[in-house]
């Protein structure tokens, strides 16, 4: 007799990962930016290209490990970017890259202090052009957050998970 | 009034730029990190009446800074506006040598108020 091949047990979204990041979107958002954002339903993603085509990346060690990455539409960043600085900024330029990162260092240091007492972030790394494609830890899953603006879309998405020695 | 803005982020540099020229006449200098503020800080005798220090930087970071800053220099009013809100970083700037702490995402208005406080604070004690 064959032994039976179990099933491997697809990936679940875990809440306490998800809405650090889902509220601190909104508050970066809307205290940086000035802008609202809604957000459709996160989901499990099995693809590596970010959802868009400017991605702002942010690691995380210590307490917790993974990335979580920013990925915006371009037409959405430039605007975004606008907002932001305060002016108009060359999608081309370094400082484009700059505002990128930072929105995405935000957004993960704000998620950050709801998820582990001992977890660092790493400085952003920006990447932008089509069909760039992302490498993320292979044991842990990724969600992504889909997320809507009046200037266009943007997605944050989350591949994080927490060590048992951090304070959950 | 000589206010150093230490930031890798040179948008963030420029926000913290237009809040902080409400403060009346005010002479920027910046630094991407902790070494080039401490370079800014050596050839600038006269000294600074504020840094604004971020944490997380490259080559140097600014809980290092603030620590060799206070080395030689306790009085310069030094406050850390950045993205690390745990209570426990917020106590290790303080014991660092920070005035005040402020947590990005900020108002202009909260930055505004957070600056004022300390420096008014730190006038009426001196």
């Amino acid at each position: 007799m064959q032994p039976s091949q179990a099933t491997p047990t697809p990936p679940t979204i875990n809440p306490k990962l998800i809405v650090p990041f889902v509220n601190s979107v909104r508050n970066v958002f809307a205290t940086m930016v000035g802008v609202s954002t809604t957000m459709d339903r996160p989901r499990i993603k099995t693809d590596r290209a970010p959802a868009y085509d400017v991605s702002g990346i942010i690691g995380f060690s210590g307490d917790v490990i993974g990335t979580v990455v920013v990925s915006f539409q371009k037409c959405a960043a430039a605007k975004l970017v606008e907002a932001f600085a305060g002016m108009a900024v060359d999608p081309d330029s370094p400082d484009f890259a700059d505002a990128v990162g930072e929105l995405a260092n935000m957004i993960a240091g704000g998620a950050k202090q709801h998820l582990g007492n001992a977890a660092d972030i790493s400085i952003p790394s920006v990447v932008i052009g089509q069909g760039h494609v992302i490498t993320r830890p292979s044991d842990v899953p990724c969600v992504v957050i889909p997320c809507k603006t009046e200037v266009g879309d943007f997605a944050v998405e989350v591949s994080v998970k927490q060590l048992q020695t951090a304070g959950t | 009034m000589k206010i150093l803005l230490v930031d890798d982020s040179r948008t963030m540099r420029n926000i913290q730029k237009k809040v902080l020229g409400d403060l009346g006449a005010v002479e920027f200098s910046e630094a991407g990190d902790g070494l080039e503020a401490l370079t800014a800080i050596a050839s600038t005798p006269e000294g600074f009446n504020l840094i604004m220090v971020d944490w997380n930087m490259p080559n140097m970071d600014g809980i290092t800074l603030i620590s060799r800053i206070r080395e030689k220099d306790k009085a310069t009013p030094l406050i850390m506006a950045t993205t690390e809100a745990e209570k426990s970083r917020v106590m290790e700037a303080l014991k660092a040598g920070v005035n005040n702490y402020v947590i990005k995402p900020f108002t202009p208005e909260m930055l505004l108020e957070k600056v004022k406080t300390t420096l008014e604070k730190l006038k009426a004690v001196a």
